[in-house]
């Protein structure tokens, strides 16, 4: 399995799409595509992942990586298919700016994990909080690019605090990457360095509970 | 004898020659800092040139540094191409809905032209002029552009840009030359107002966006062609992507100093620059915010200790913007340590770097 992670990460840094697809053709007759998608992909993505945190892998490469997964893993398992996982409900959004990188990038990469979950796009923390309880989410996922739009998170689990919602926040962006203090200060359960450790981060902070 | 100490730009200038002048060299890139000096709102602050200049001469009243930084938002420039500048209460203003909002729009798109006409630009010249009547030849004024490769990120959207350039190479092209003679026509009018330097921010550049691959494939070609059409000194900002992997390609564009991430070891960084670059970083500017003054001195101290020897080197943050939240206190103790560990020569720096 590690040779099959291995290629399949390289088909993905040098964006190409047909081996990529012709390997997962090739396994997902043999198993089933959600195993598929949690052996090799998920491992494939946590690697590049890995390989940006230390500064060998570009982040044009995680994004144009991330992307041919979601398309390739809409193909074996479309959006709405019994085999998605999408417990816990999760949202994700951009909060008070227009830099929406991070966020497209965690959303590849999770739909490419095989989860289902809502994109808020970009919201101010009333909206946020106001649909968070609408949807019933329970987890939380906010990315940021600025320092001030990190600090408004604050304010959203304050919200949400007050109106007695039980909601895991999740955060990640350049701010936090340069402050590792920063994610506890604003109130999150969890930070991410990469957009990559999301799912694991998730897993961690709903207790394993997912599939 | 005691020699009298060195005007700001001399001293910038005997350490771009990598020579040590009488101490350290200090940019304190605080912008929507002189706001809070004035006690305006960040909009009502960069609404008029005099504001700024007002700003950044009391700035460097307090905190001694050694350069004025003319730099007045980063979306600044997609406002000329006519996109819109999102204000907030603290921090910097943001760019709105790009300009390009599908890629056929960038075969239409003109780059703005009569650049001395177009108000939000004007208003910086204007600046640089009455920073240049106030200060002479004393301290370096330092002027900002985007590159023109990185200009794009806020001109269509981070991820459509990424798109572009590895799936539409020839509306890349199309786009480059557009901001490059955008990015030269704004640099030389910034020059001619007096401007003493350009930094030329390239964060896609950097090897944290950017494979080293690409980056010789494109933005190492368009910084190449746009810095040697500009009428000035350049210093090229990371704006706190890493560049060590660069550094050859970055010295072969023409600029002068390279700004440096905080995630890179300044050491390893200004070892790779020796006579080739000078080096411009890289205190953590979002870390700041929650320092003590005992903690801005050792990280002042570490990193002249690890870059300052033999001159090259000029102490600054590793973005290129003092957030907004970064206390007085904090901006006064850097300032401090500066003059008291600054002073050349480093006798307390053990070891040859």
């Amino acid at each position: 399995m590690t040779d099959i992670v291995n290629d399949f990460m390289q088909a993905l840094l040098s964006l190409d799409r047909v081996s990529a697809r012709n390997m997962i053709a090739d396994q997902s007759h043999r198993n089933a595509p959600i195993a598929f998608i949690e052996e090799v992909v998920v491992a494939a993505l946590e690697r590049i992942g890995a390989g940006w945190q230390a500064g060998t892998v570009a982040l044009s490469q995680v994004y144009m990586g991330g992307r041919i997964c979601e398309e390739l893993v809409d193909e074996i398992l479309p959006p709405g298919d019994p085999e998605r996982k999408d417990q816990p409900r999760m949202a994700i959004c951009v909060l008070a700016d227009q830099h929406k990188l991070g966020k497209v990038m965690v959303y590849s990469l999770l739909r490419a994990s095989g989860y289902d979950l809502s994109d808020y796009g970009t919201v101010s923390v009333d909206d946020l909080v106001a649909r968070v309880q609408k949807d019933n989410i329970e987890v939380l996922l906010i990315s940021v690019l600025m320092l001030p739009s990190a600090l408004q998170i604050k304010k959203v689990r304050e919200k949400l605090t007050d109106m007695g919602l039980d909601v895991s926040i999740v955060v990640g962006g350049a701010p936090f990457r340069f402050d590792d203090q920063l994610w506890r200060e604003v109130g999150a359960d969890a930070m991410c360095r990469t957009a990559s450790e999301v799912a694991a981060v998730i897993r961690r902070v709903t207790g394993g509970g997912v599939a | 004898m005691n020699q009298p100490p060195m005007t700001s730009l001399q001293r910038v200038l005997t350490t771009l020659a990598h020579k040590e002048p009488d101490r350290i060299p200090f940019f304190l890139l605080v912008t929507m800092h002189g706001a809070k000096e004035l006690g305006l709102s960040i909009k009502q602050y960069f609404s008029k040139a005099e504001n700024v200049v007002e700003g950044q001469l009391r700035l460097r009243a307090k905190y001694r540094h050694d350069c004025l930084y003319n730099f007045f938002y980063a979306p600044l420039e997609v406002e000329a191409w006519g996109g819109e500048v999102i204000y907030c209460e603290d921090g910097p203003p943001n760019s709105g809905a790009p300009v390009i909002r599908n890629m056929d729009d960038i075969r239409k798109l003109a780059p703005p032209t009569r650049i001395e006409e177009i108000p939000c630009l004007s208003k910086v010249l204007n600046a640089a002029g009455m920073l240049k009547k106030q200060v002479g030849d004393d301290v370096p004024i330092i002027g900002v552009v985007m590159s023109p490769f990185s200009l794009p990120v806020m001109q269509m959207g981070f991820d459509r840009y990424i798109e572009l350039m590895y799936e539409r190479p020839d509306l890349f092209d199309h786009l480059m030359k557009m901001n490059e003679e955008f990015c030269v026509q704004w640099a030389n009018a910034q020059l001619q107002a007096g401007t003493t330097a350009i930094c030329y921010f390239d964060p896609v550049s950097s090897t944290t966006i950017s494979t080293q691959e690409m980056y010789r494939k494109t933005g190492f070609h368009v910084a190449r062609r746009t810095i040697a059409r500009i009428n000035g000194p350049t210093a090229t900002h990371m704006a706190s992507g890493r560049c060590l992997p660069i550094i050859g390609d970055l010295a072969e564009t023409g600029t002068a100093i390279i700004g440096v991430s905080a995630l890179e070891d300044l050491g390893t960084v200004k070892a790779a620059c020796r006579n080739k670059l000078s080096v411009l970083g890289n205190l953590n500017g979002i870390e700041m915010r929650r320092w003590s003054p005992e903690k801005a001195e050792e990280v002042v101290k570490n990193a002249i200790s690890q870059a300052g020897p033999g001159g090259g080197f000029i102490l600054s943050d590793n973005h290129g913007e003092i957030p907004w939240q970064v206390p007085d206190e904090v901006l006064t103790a850097i300032s401090q340590a500066v003059q008291e560990w600054g002073r050349y020569p480093l006798d307390w720096v053990k070891g040859d770097r």
